[in-house]
């Protein structure tokens, strides 16, 4: 690591006016920054912890239907009180890393970080979240712009995701086997307008929705209604842990997978 | 009825209160007074030519003291390599020089170009990244058969090309072997990847320099599995220090795995260092340091071919492996795939012929050595990988196969020079498909069909020689170092006894299984018996710790230590009785004159020894210690059979080990509890390798598998309960606790048997084109051979 200045303000405010210092960087629960930290990968000058303000955290229910995660919130929070509300989120949040992971890592840091095997991004762009901040609302279909970049401006803050809540959804991750992460993750989300279904891990344009599978899912929620479909191997992610063809592979299974999760 | 004591007990491991309360000391909890802090500058690219090193800026930088570079190590010897092996033609290998520091080239990611030395470790961590390194990067040299071609780009210049040696094993069977296959009724042929792996110890190396140049004593404190070995090496090879002046001490250390046998450049950096500076110099590797410093495993690709005649008897076995060294020789690295490799292809099987030829290999990447089973999983894997294959050919069960050319008539000299003494492999594999519940099998593929998994179910067997190793014998080999093992027994006046071993325990357990052996040798509770390792300023010459030898070599030392000092006591004990030495019988801790009530404790007679009031002066010394030498006169051969059981999932590729059984013949157990681990650890690390494990470079020469991101290792919930068996036992003839050695069993034994298993489950699927799968079997490798 290098050197650099640490606060940890109480309010929105005095965040906003942190984050607008030179080289100043917001500090979620650290569990991506703080490793990239170590490797001196990156050198912010000043690290603006969010984990100070009270309006950032916790989950709870709108009036209109809506799960309101604070930005700050860990993801064994959502795993425990998102579970009677949304249960798939819950149990995303609930499979993340480890147990050590969950209890410092945040859904603000997941989506700002927009990690193209991280899961929060599918479980947002696959409910049609809102994802909030300290200037805008920005929907999940503008937020993600590909692999590590979002609709975020230098310094703005995630302050809140909300989550329309779906009849019904499932959250089917396969596991890269080193990191864990999703070497492919569906998550599929049936509202009374429609299916949708987002992807994580599989492109290399980051977390995308499978238009067609949605089309198809809207007039015929079934696993079936997906085995005729294929993806293309184009643009998705070739590595050591598996071809582009084989990730295509993956996200048609995974998504009939859901389907029948979903119930 | 099992014993709660002395050998044969399951006596809880002693030294596990420390290691889980903290309270273990480990090479880094050392903190000398006045101690400086190291950090190298590494070669970011896999080869090129070093034309500067500027330090200029950095040594101004805040808190550097020095800064070396390969020009201080000018009058400083390279790091040895302690084996030689002569090639097919009868001429040494190449065996290129090993800088300290690199010199006039770097040859992997990793190689050290600088020692940065300051007072504190971030101080020094900025200043190597000011150090400017001046390379020309040139064409990396990373696939071994493109390596050999003509005109390939030399990891060496100096040497005639990248071949470190080309190895015929027996040389002069090599035409008998072609004849053989010529005339054979049928020959199998499988190519396949032993695939490199990271030996990823928990406890990451460090070194600490120390200097006292009022009396001119070095020390080295360090994370190793044998201290004298590296004082050997560096004092002698290296740094040029006696060794009276030098002192090497290997504390708690966290799991070697063999990563930690080598002499490594860094320990030999920090320990001149502190000679320049007068101070203390430490070095802790970062866990991503390791990955590129540590020396890897296996990395072997290898084509094997089986003849057998129309019965199915194996009559020839013909072998062509390329072994990837890295770019430098590693301590021990040409043996691997020589010695302890080629040595092992006749497996339990009563093959005549045998021919093993094996190309070893300078590329641009980390050197390669010994890792857990050290080239016998190597020749396990491809020897029970080519049975299968052949049986699945010819039609006949792989069991039966086996079980036709097992040999049953012991000793036996096998074709590839080494004479196994005793084991029964029938019994071995009788066990083991009564344990792993094979008549059962054919139901649980039905149920797991039934969920629309596939299963399948892998056997195989393995042999080992362990024990390593005579010291005659390896010398003819080309070892350069003897392969005995020590143990001094002393006895206190009141009688307890502290025994000083040359091996070393890093997880393995000694302190307890060896305080096992002595107490029950004597007849006293064994918490009256200390084990003390690791320091050579305070135990005799020893080799440490590999090759499954602790107990097999060290404990014979120690038997032959304690069979001194019964001898003496039983004198003193005569003396203090005025009986005969020959009437003296020694039980549960007390002398007795035989046939007589007449007797006296353990506590009198080393107390005697010690206060020799009354004692034989004239006749004997007084006190009680002694210490013994022990040579084995052959290696010792574990052998067993085991069986693995997997599901793998159609639609994605995706392998669960469901069940794993494994029946081990370890001749005498000391600790059948510590035994078990041992084996419980070895398969995991076994299905490491077949499922998830996978040291890859890019085209570039950088390692793509560098963090624990990419880099798979076994996690609790990637294995099953393991069902382990260690009762059939043929006791090894020629130590004298009848013991074999049970750490790389688990490692050696357990790949096949995975890839047996998806192989097996795959066939059964239809998937008949599939007959091997390379290692590690991921979910996409599984998937894409069922593709087609
Ligand atoms: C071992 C391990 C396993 C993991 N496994 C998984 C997994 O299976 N699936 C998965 O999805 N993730 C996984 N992760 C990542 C984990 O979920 C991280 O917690 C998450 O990606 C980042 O959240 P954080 O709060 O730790 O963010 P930080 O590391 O603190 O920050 C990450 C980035 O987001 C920015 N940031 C943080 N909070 C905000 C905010 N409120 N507004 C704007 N910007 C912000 C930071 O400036 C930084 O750029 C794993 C991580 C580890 C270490």
């Amino acid at each position: 690591m290098y050197a650099f200045d640490f606060v940890r303000p109480a309010t929105l405010d005095e965040a906003v006016a942190a984050l607008g210092g030179e080289e100043a960087q917001a500090l979620g629960g650290g569990q991506t920054l703080i490793p990239a930290l170590k490797q001196r990968l990156a050198a912010p000058a000043t690290l603006v912890s969010l984990t100070g303000l009270p309006e950032l955290r916790g989950v709870c229910a709108a009036d209109d239907g809506t799960l309101c995660v604070g930005g700050a919130t860990t993801h064994a929070v959502v795993a425990a009180e998102a579970a009677a509300h949304y249960p798939a989120l819950a149990a995303l949040a609930g499979n993340i890393g480890d147990p050590a992971v969950r209890n410092r890592g945040t859904i603000g840091g997941s989506v700002a970080n927009n990690d193209p095997s991280a899961c929060y991004p599918a479980a947002a762009l696959g409910s049609g979240a809102t994802i909030r901040t300290n200037t805008r609302d920005i929907a999940a279909d503008d937020y993600f712009q590909g692999m590590f970049t979002t609709a975020l401006e230098p310094g703005e803050i995630i302050t809140e995701i909300r989550f329309p809540v779906p009849e019904k959804a499932a959250y089917v991750k396969f596991e890269q086997p080193a990191s864990r992460f999703a070497l492919v993750g569906v998550f599929v989300a049936k509202y009374a307008d429609g299916v949708r279904v987002a992807v994580t891990g599989a492109s290399e344009e980051g977390v995308f929705r499978w238009t067609e599978a949605e089309a198809a899912l809207s007039s015929d929620f079934g696993a079936g209604a997906v085995s005729g479909l294929s993806v293309e191997a184009d643009m998705m992610i070739g590595d050591l842990h598996g071809s582009p063809e084989y990730r295509a592979h993956l996200v048609k299974v995974l998504t009939g997978r859901a389907v029948i999760a979903a119930g | 009825m099992p014993k709660d004591h002395g050998i044969g007990a399951s006596s809880k491991r002693r030294e596990d209160v420390r290691f889980l309360t903290g309270r273990g000391r480990y090479t880094d909890d050392i903190n000398l007074p006045g101690q400086a802090h190291a950090c190298f500058v590494r070669s970011q690219v896999a080869h090129g030519r070093l034309n500067g090193v500027n330090t200029a800026d950095a040594a101004a930088m805040p808190g550097v003291i020095r800064i070396f570079t390969a020009a201080d190590f000018e009058g400083v010897g390279g790091l040895p390599c302690g084996w030689q092996v002569t090639d097919r033609h009868g001429a040494p290998m190449q065996e290129p020089g090993h800088p300290v520091l690199a010199t006039g080239k770097v040859r992997h990611v990793g190689d050290p170009i600088a020692l940065v030395v300051a007072e504190t470790y971030d101080q020094a961590r900025d200043a190597a990244e000011a150090v400017v390194v001046d390379i020309e990067e040139l064409e990396p040299v990373l696939d071994m058969k493109a390596a050999l071609a003509d005109g390939a780009p030399k990891v060496h210049d100096d040497l005639t090309s990248n071949l470190c040696y080309d190895w015929g094993f027996v040389e002069e069977n090599r035409e008998a072997v072609n004849k053989a296959f010529e005339a054979a009724h049928h020959v199998t042929t499988l190519d396949l990847v032993n695939q490199r792996l990271i030996p990823n110890a928990m406890e990451p190396r460090v070194a600490i320099g120390d200097y006292n140049f009022a009396t001119d004593d070095s020390t080295l404190y360090t994370t190793s599995q044998n201290p004298h070995v590296i004082r050997l090496l560096m004092g002698a090879f290296v740094l040029g220090i006696p060794e009276h002046k030098l002192r090497v001490v290997a504390p708690d250390v966290g799991g070697g795995f063999g990563s930690k046998i080598f002499h490594y450049a860094e320990e030999a950096a920090v320990t001149f260092a502190a000679r320049q500076l007068r101070r203390p110099v430490k070095w802790t590797c970062t866990r991503s340091e390791s990955f590129i410093t540590d020396a890897q495993g296996r990395d072997h690709v290898t084509k094997i071919e089986l003849a057998l005649d129309a019965e199915g008897h194996f009559q020839a076995l013909r072998t062509e492996t390329y072994a990837n060294m890295g770019a430098y020789l590693s301590t021990f690295a040409p043996s691997i795939p020589t010695w302890l490799h080629g040595t092992l292809m006749a497996g339990n099987y009563k093959t005549p012929l045998i021919y093993v030829n094996v190309k070893a290999v300078f590329t641009n990447t980390v050197p390669v050595d010994a890792y857990r089973g050290a080239g016998r999983p190597e020749a396990t894997f491809q020897l029970e990988r080519v049975i299968d294959k052949a049986a699945r050919e010819i039609g006949m069960d792989p069991v039966e196969l086996r079980r036709k050319n097992f040999i049953t008539q012991f000793p036996y000299a096998t074709p590839v020079a080494v004479e196994y003494d005793t084991g029964d492999y029938n019994a071995t594999m009788d066990k083991l498909l009564e344990i792993a519940d094979v008549a059962g099998f054919e139901a649980r593929l039905a149920e797991s069909k039934a969920r629309g998994k596939l299963r399948g179910l892998g056997v195989n067997c393995y042999i080992e020689a362990c024990g390593i190793a005579p010291s005659h014998l390896v010398g003819q080999l080309g070892a350069r170092a003897g392969l005995y093992e020590s143990a001094t027994v002393r006895v206190n006046a009141t009688g307890g006894l502290v025994v000083m071993t040359g091996s070393h325990s890093h997880g393995q357990g000694h302190e307890t299984t060896f305080a096992q052996v002595v107490a029950d040798m004597i007849g006293l509770p064994e918490n009256m018996v200390e084990i003390v390792h690791g320091d050579t300023a305070n135990t005799p010459m020893g080799m440490g710790t590999y090759g499954s030898r602790s107990l097999a070599v060290g404990g014979s030392a120690m038997v032959k230590a304690t069979n001194k000092i019964i001898a003496k006591a039983r004198k003193i004990a005569a003396h203090l009785m005025e009986a005969s030495p020959d009437d003296i019988e020694l039980k549960d801790g007390r002398f007795t004159v035989a046939g007589t009530d007449k007797s006296v404790a353990w506590g009198d007679v080393t107390l005697a020894a010690y206060v020799p009031h009354n004692y034989p002066l004239e006749d004997l010394e007084p006190g009680l210690e002694e210490t013994a030498f022990y040579d084995p006169n052959n290696f010792t051969y574990p052998a067993g059979a085991y069986a693995c059981e997997v599901e793998v999932d159609p639609e994605t590729g995706r392998v669960t080990v469901e069940r794993f059984a494994a029946a081990d013949d370890f001749g005498n157990v000391v600790n059948p509890m510590i035994v078990d681990g041992q084996v419980h650890g070895g398969i995991a690390q076994g299905i490491g390798q077949a499922l998830l494990e996978s040291a890859a470079y890019d085209e570039y020469g950088q390692l793509l598998t560098g963090s624990y991101m990419d880099y798979a290792m076994p996690r609790a919930d990637d294995v099953p309960f393991y069902t382990v068996d260690h009762s059939c036992q043929t006791p090894c003839t020629h130590n004298p606790l009848g013991v074999k050695g049970c750490g790389e069993a688990g490692a050696i034994g357990s790949p096949p048997a995975v890839v047996n298993a998806v192989v097996d489950a795959l066939q059964r699927a239809g998937h008949t084109g599939v007959t091997h799968i390379d290692m590690p079997l991921t979910p996409s490798r599984v998937w894409a051979a069922m593709q087609g």
